[in-house]
């Protein structure tokens, strides 16, 4: 297995299509799959091992991949956000490395021993005008694909590993070839760093679905993208779509007729902006997708006949439903164990483990999390209820132990914020000398509002055990979040106890 | 006859058809194409053989074929003049259940 499998049979199937568009430029099937044999080529006489990528969306990420596929080597996305030092660090770790960059990143780039500094746009005009090898590349399925590195809101970054075996599987197990419409565009918005930004390529040239670029994201640009690129599927984290619903402020409609999927994932959407994103997109099928890097990306769906369901019943039970992940796909296992590792019921809370051939659960020089059944330990605690619908409550590390009682953040963040004056809202557990650990929640308040701290109290306390009610409650001009709006906990938890970052 | 397990590739002896193992059975198996036993992706084909006409419906890109048991499925990842089948038996087309995109 190989991810080049996937590109062949779409160059044969579909060759002349336009598999992606970067602004103005543009590459069919065809011309991808000639442009990684030839990148291949280059990658293979530079002696390197991987190919690192230090750069926003362009046609060189597709590219790139393929052609480390092609070359037999690891391709690995750099987060362009790093600093200098968290960026040496990694670009050390993955040495000898074929390292394509924006111009002025690879100015600014201290010279490192073992790293080939090619540009962008030389990498591109190489690939695209270079004569490409007989088509062969290793069919080993062990091989490794795709490093990243995790964005290290639970520690220092570590790169999890998808072999083309996972990925494969999840494409074959997820997509069907071909099925996507001569019209069908994807507009991709989340960076190649990002698994999502990786499974997007993979499902869109095994589709057939023609995929836009937006390098950089903003609620106008893709906005104006998806209008002039008559986009019809999308996936968002929940923060752009936060800011979209924004930027259409007081529409009564998005006005995205030709729009019909918009999926999200990637982080917790509040029930409030998927409702109104609802009403905005009235003609929009909506899918929640859950997934992991270590897991190749999407694990669970909710579909647009389930969000619709949903959304229409007065069933709260099945309303919740919209805050729900949705049921593991076809091809993956999923259970919630309490930590004694014994398999629960619905309804009860639990971590999540995930089994399946999509599944890694692998990081660059460590042991595989994977237990000898093949179960892996998303970290993510959850529940799912009778008909197998997961709730995400967080990450396990963050549940709060408060007298040898388990809470989850996301129960009380909930109650939280669902109060008229709060507009942001976190919870972390502090060390307590009583209770081992105690409930601290740091509180941003709407625009010209206030709240007391003893109105934030009753408030919660009304609403769920007496346990729940927060000890301590800060309020805050903002919460720190990464660039892709997931929440930096650890980093909030360090300033309330004034450790510092 | 062989063990065949999810990634193996394997040609047709008769056409252009070539697939790749999603699903394996746990015995080992023959599966042909045009009524000929496939040979490995590389192998050159045995001299003599030829399409049988009653297995020449053809094979499809990208399409699953599956076995009445369910336990052997095929991804054509080229087409050809030929149908697959196992122990005598054509495979039939695996009529997929299309999931929401999500990426």
């Amino acid at each position: 297995m190989n991810l080049m499998m996937l590109l062949e049979m779409a160059t044969s199937g579909f060759g002349d299509r336009v598999a992606v568009k970067s602004g103005a430029s543009s590459l069919t099937y065809s011309q991808l799959f000639e442009a990684a044999g030839t990148a291949a080529g280059e990658i293979a006489s530079s002696g390197c091992k991987r190919m690192a990528l230090l750069d926003v969306s362009s046609l060189a990420v597709p590219v790139g991949l393929f052609a480390s596929a092609w070359a037999g080597v690891p391709f690995v996305p750099l987060n362009y956000r790093l600093t200098g030092t968290e960026l040496e660090t990694l670009v050390k770790e993955i040495a000898p490395s074929y390292l394509v960059t924006d111009a002025d990143r690879g100015e600014s780039l201290p010279k490192l021993s073992g790293t080939t500094v090619v540009t962008r746009e030389r990498f591109l005009e190489r690939a695209t005008t270079g004569s490409t090898g007989e088509p062969s590349w290793p069919m080993d399925p062990d091989q490794i694909a795709i490093l990243l590195f995790t964005s290290g809101t639970t520690g220092p970054p570590k790169a999890a590993v998808l072999r083309h075996k996972h990925l494969v599987s999840y494409i074959l197990g997820s997509v069907e070839f071909a099925s996507a419409a001569e019209d069908d565009t994807a507009l991709v918005s989340v960076p190649p760093y990002h698994v999502a930004g990786m499974a997007a390529i993979a499902s869109c040239v095994y589709a057939g679905r023609r995929i836009v670029q937006l390098p950089s994201f903003s609620a106008e640009a893709w906005l104006e993208l998806a209008r002039s690129e008559r986009v019809t599927n999308a996936f968002v984290v929940p923060t752009m779509l936060a800011r979209v619903i924004d930027a259409l402020s007081g529409a009564a409609s998005a006005d995205l007729p030709h729009l019909r999927a918009l999926s999200y994932g990637g982080g917790k959407m509040p029930q409030s902006v998927i409702e109104k994103a609802m009403k905005l997109f009235p003609d929009t099928h909506f899918t929640n997708a859950y997934g992991l890097t270590e897991t190749s990306s999407t694990i669970s769906l909710l579909g647009p006949d389930e969000h619709r369901a949903a959304a229409e019943s007065h069933d709260p039970e099945i309303r919740r439903r919209l805050t729900s992940v949705g049921r593991p796909l076809p091809s993956v296992e999923v259970q919630i164990r309490d930590e004694a590792g014994k398999s629960l019921g619905p309804g009860e809370r639990g971590e999540i483990f995930v089994r399946g051939e999509q599944v890694s659960g692998e990081y660059l020089g460590r042991r595989s999390t994977v237990d000898a059944e093949g179960w892996f330990p998303t970290r993510d605690s959850g529940s799912m209820d009778s008909e197998g619908y997961i709730f995400i409550e967080g990450r396990a590390d963050d549940i709060i132990v408060r007298g040898g009682e388990n809470m989850s953040p996301g129960e009380i963040e909930d109650v939280l914020l669902e109060h008229e004056a709060v507009a942001d809202a976190a919870v972390v557990g502090i060390p307590d000398e009583q209770w081992g650990e105690a409930v601290a929640a740091a509180v941003v308040a709407k625009p010209g509002r206030s709240v007391s701290e003893e109105e934030i109290r009753r408030w919660v306390k009304d609403r769920l055990r007496s346990s729940r009610t927060p000890q301590r409650i800060d309020f805050r001009e903002e919460l720190p979040y990464n660039e892709l709006g997931k929440l930096l906990r650890r980093k909030l938890r360090a300033e309330m106890l004034g450790e510092g970052t | 006859m062989a063990q065949l397990k999810a990634g193996t590739r394997m040609r047709s002896a008769v056409c252009a058809t070539e697939v790749m193992v999603v699903a394996a059975p746990p015995d080992e198996v023959e599966v042909t194409c045009g009524g000929v036993p496939m040979i490995d992706i590389k192998g050159d084909p045995p001299a003599g053989v030829s399409l049988s006409p009653d297995a020449a419906e053809g094979t499809a890109l990208g399409k699953r074929y599956v076995s009445e048991a369910g336990d052997l499925e095929l991804l054509c990842t080229k087409p050809g003049e030929g149908s697959l089948g196992v122990g005598g038996t054509l495979l039939s087309l695996k009529e997929a259940k299309p999931l929401p995109s999500s990426d």
